[in-house]
């Protein structure tokens, strides 16, 4: 990946309010690190940022600090596959100052932003402007999806050349369509050739055209307009008869249904280079959460049915889906106040992904490696990010996490700006403790 | 800020509790949002109370002091002439005080929300709004939003309810069907049309279901159903002979003449070749079969002119129980009763 601007990586350099200590040692944690399948106790040390020693017993005089991590878990950093902050464009939803520290809480050390921020992401020069605030911010690594048309339109290829140089991670539509098959053939094509990996959100706009909700028998009741699975399996279809073509690397973003996550198993078994995401949510609510017209169930795509959840959970064991993101989308208050079809969709959920992750750990549906894999590892290498691991070398990009600690969600002590999330009150078992982003910690609770 | 989260928060419990949105701790009437959730009993009572107004009604002196110095805001962002006036109706010969508002263009488009222009009206001491929508959910909406001892009347919210057309249709087939309560259990109701827009079906179907209809039908082309119907405890038919074979109630949906453009329908006049209720399909049924029709009515598109005006349409009866189903519903939840308001006049004294 080309190296970020000057300004970029200057104002990375810059130091952070404090004196971080330069060298640092966790002792005793159990060390979940999905690249190399470790999974056992071993203290980390930590110098200028970057992890510098593993080892059974590290010499606690060589740090200057010691933090006792015995009876947690460390793992890899969270790497986000999908939040929006907000800025520019929407800062009356949130912010970077606002979002930063909701990240860090969760224990998020890095975010990939959509392109669909106001304006949308479509040239170098809304990109950088994105990263300076986020540099300007520090304390988490943020990175960027160029919009893969101008605006977002989905009839122009924007500059995606450029939009590499500059940084991105790879480009995506967010949420728009491509209604232009053609279009949507030759945009593959022209970022497969800059080797950026295009992030779908297979959703048939023509079969969603006004949905707000899953069809099927919750919807009929309520009379909520319906999305239809096959919104979702047509777009995939769609998309992976375009990879079988060209050869180009898809990611599928937040799966909803059953057979989604089936057609994409199907061509990953074919050798097709195609991954898959789904949101936290999504694997624990169902449309049934949506009666009494609950807006803080409207999200996008619809909660779906039960067989659908446990198929997506099973996908996820299975690795079909290589990552979990939190798909936030922090709104204003007044952005739930109206009647359901009305409301925006979306929640608030940076700081949800990691307890809802660990939930699925404690249900058994996955190992501790395997959760610390689809939060860190996985979605860092959809990405194309060296993060996701806990090597020598590597940048100390750290969740340290109390698996044990119960506590309860409340909806008006979330850190970000955002406050709506249909988890308010709900129980959880496990947090990050602490949050170390570059060797410093960022968050310590 | 913070406020304004405690709010939705809150709100959202309310939701979830949906009983408790609709009634009171005492099991009485607050709002009227949809007949789903509501008691036999509590159906059969606002019938009860509707058929003593209707009674009244056909006297001399139609005016009554129930809601004397009351206030009733009809709040229609949906254009209605039909159901706002026999909500109008209702409320006047309650002696209540009407103020009728057609919000479709005003407020919304200067960017008031719903919420503000609730607020706003409340603001003004109105006792109960009757409210139609577009939205599916914005009668709960409001609900959910209204400030305590203000009621909320759904008068239709997108798909999803029209509890007083649903009653006024339970009345109507309990007084030609029966007049015993338990005369629904013996009853074959075809619904037919366009189901999956229709707020008056979904109404209909909960509290057909409640009263212990014997067999409820849902008769339309597959694009009019909407996914998932059978799980309201409907049986589904796409071919209207077989649907309304046996049937005791019609009930014909009115079929949105712009329901070609979503290709839903090739042409209106494939539809009633297809779906009408034509004079011809009429004579091979039971001649006590009964036909009913919320209004307005597309002549020759759902229903044939002389089935609409013929001997066993209610279609006319309905209207006029609309307007008794109507004066029950608000003097149950505005009309504190007999005893209660003895009680009020004493502590006063």
């Amino acid at each position: 990946m080309t190296a970020g601007p000057q300004d970029w990586s200057a104002a990375r350099a810059a130091p952070a309010a404090g004196t971080p200590p330069r060298s640092l040692l966790i002792r005793g944690a159990r060390v979940l690190d999905p690249a190399s399948g470790h999974d056992g106790i071993a203290d980390v040390g930590i110098r200028d940022g970057v992890v510098s020693d593993i080892g059974a017993s590290l010499p606690t005089d060589r740090f200057e600090q010691t933090i006792d991590g015995r009876g947690q878990w460390l793992m890899p950093g969270i790497v986000d596959l999908c939040a929006r902050f907000r800025e520019p464009g929407q800062t009356h939803k949130a912010s970077f100052a606002s979002e930063t520290p909701a990240a860090q809480v969760g224990g998020i050390t890095t975010v990939i932003l959509p392109p669909d921020s106001q304006p949308a992401i479509d040239s170098p020069a809304t990109l950088l402007r994105v990263q300076r605030i986020a540099a300007q911010v520090g304390g988490l690594d943020v990175r960027v999806l160029g919009a893969l048309t101008k605006g977002l339109g989905g009839e122009a290829l924007a500059e995606l050349s450029a939009l590499r140089s500059a940084g991105a991670v790879g480009a995506s539509q967010a949420l728009q369509p491509i209604r232009d098959m053609l279009v949507a053939r030759r945009a593959l094509e022209y970022a497969h050739g800059l080797g950026l990996t295009v992030h779908v959100f297979a959703q048939n706009a023509a079969l969603a055209a006004g949905g707000c909700a899953h069809e099927g028998a919750v919807a009929t009741r309520l009379g909520l307009a319906s999305i239809p699975v096959a919104a979702e399996v047509s777009g995939i279809r769609f998309w992976i008869s375009l990879v079988e073509d060209t050869g180009a690397r898809i990611h599928f973003c937040r799966l909803s249904t059953a057979r989604g996550a089936e057609l994409v198993a199907l061509a990953r078994e074919r050798g097709l280079p195609v991954t898959a995401d789904v949101a936290a949510h999504q694997l624990f609510l169902t449309d049934t959460d949506v009666d009494g017209f609950n807006a803080l169930c409207h999200v996008m795509p619809p909660l779906r049915s039960s067989e659908d959840r446990d198929a997506l959970r099973q996908a996820v064991a299975d690795g079909v889906i290589g990552a979990i993101c939190s798909d936030h989308q922090p709104h204003e208050a007044d952005a739930k106040i109206n009647p359901f079809p009305m409301t925006e969709p979306g929640i608030s959920a940076l700081e949800t992904l990691l307890p809802l992750s660990l939930a699925l750990v404690h249900e058994g549906v996955l190992t501790a490696l395997d959760a610390a894999a689809r939060l860190s590892l996985g979605p860092a290498r959809i990405a194309g990010l060296d993060a996701g691991t806990i090597t020598v070398g590597a940048a100390a990009d750290l969740t340290l996490i109390d698996p044990a600690r119960e506590w309860v969600l409340r909806a008006d002590h979330l850190r970000s700006a955002g406050r709506h999330t249909p988890f308010d009150g709900r129980s959880f078992r496990g947090c990050a403790s602490t949050t170390l982003y570059r060797g410093e910690p960022v968050f310590v609770g | 800020m913070a406020a304004q989260w405690a709010r939705i928060c809150k709100s959202h419990e309310y939701a979830r509790m949906k009983p408790t949105l609709q009634l009171d701790a005492q099991g009485r009437l607050r709002h009227l949002l949809t007949l789903e959730g509501l008691s036999r009993e509590l159906l059969l009572k606002i019938l009860d109370e509707a058929e003593a107004h209707d009674k009244a009604l056909r006297g001399a002196d139609k005016k009554q002091s129930t809601l004397a110095g009351r206030s009733i805001i009809n709040l229609f962002f949906e254009p209605s002439t039909r159901t706002r006036t026999t909500f109008e109706l209702a409320a006047m010969r309650l002696s209540a005080d009407v103020l009728n508002l057609q919000v479709s263009a005003s407020s919304t488009s200067k960017g008031e929300t719903l919420f503000d222009t609730l607020k706003t009206l409340e603001a003004m001491q109105a006792d109960m709004f009757v409210v139609r929508h577009e939205a599916s959910g914005a009668a709960h909406f409001f609900a959910e939003h209204a400030a305590p001892g203000v009621a909320i009347l759904n008068a239709g919210d997108g798909r999803h309810a029209h509890p007083t057309q649903g009653l006024l249709d339970l009345f109507t087939i309990r007084r030609y069907k029966g007049p015993a309560d338990d005369c629904f259990e013996k009853l074959t109701v075809a619904i037919v049309g366009d189901v999956l827009h229709s707020r008056v079906a979904r109404s209909d179907i909960h509290g057909l279901r409640t009263l212990g209809t014997k067999e409820i039908r849902v008769v339309a082309p597959p694009t009019l159903i909407p996914a998932g119907i059978a799980d309201m405890g409907v049986k589904v038919f796409h071919d209207l002979d077989a649907g309304l074979a046996g049937a005791d109630v019609v009930i014909l949906l009115r079929l949105q003449k712009e329901r070609m453009l979503g290709a839903f329908l090739p042409s209106l006049a494939e539809f009633h070749r297809d779906f009408g209720l034509s004079k011809a399909r009429l004579a091979r049924l039971k001649p006590e079969t009964i036909v009913m029709h919320p209004g307005p009515i597309n002549r020759g598109v759902e229903i044939g002119g002389d089935v609409a005006y013929g001997p066993q349409s209610l279609i006319l009866q309905q209207v006029s129980h609309g307007i008794a189903v109507r004066m029950a519903v608000m003097s149950m939840i505005l009309g504190a009763p007999a005893t209660e308001r003895a009680r009020a006049r004493r502590s006063r004294r």
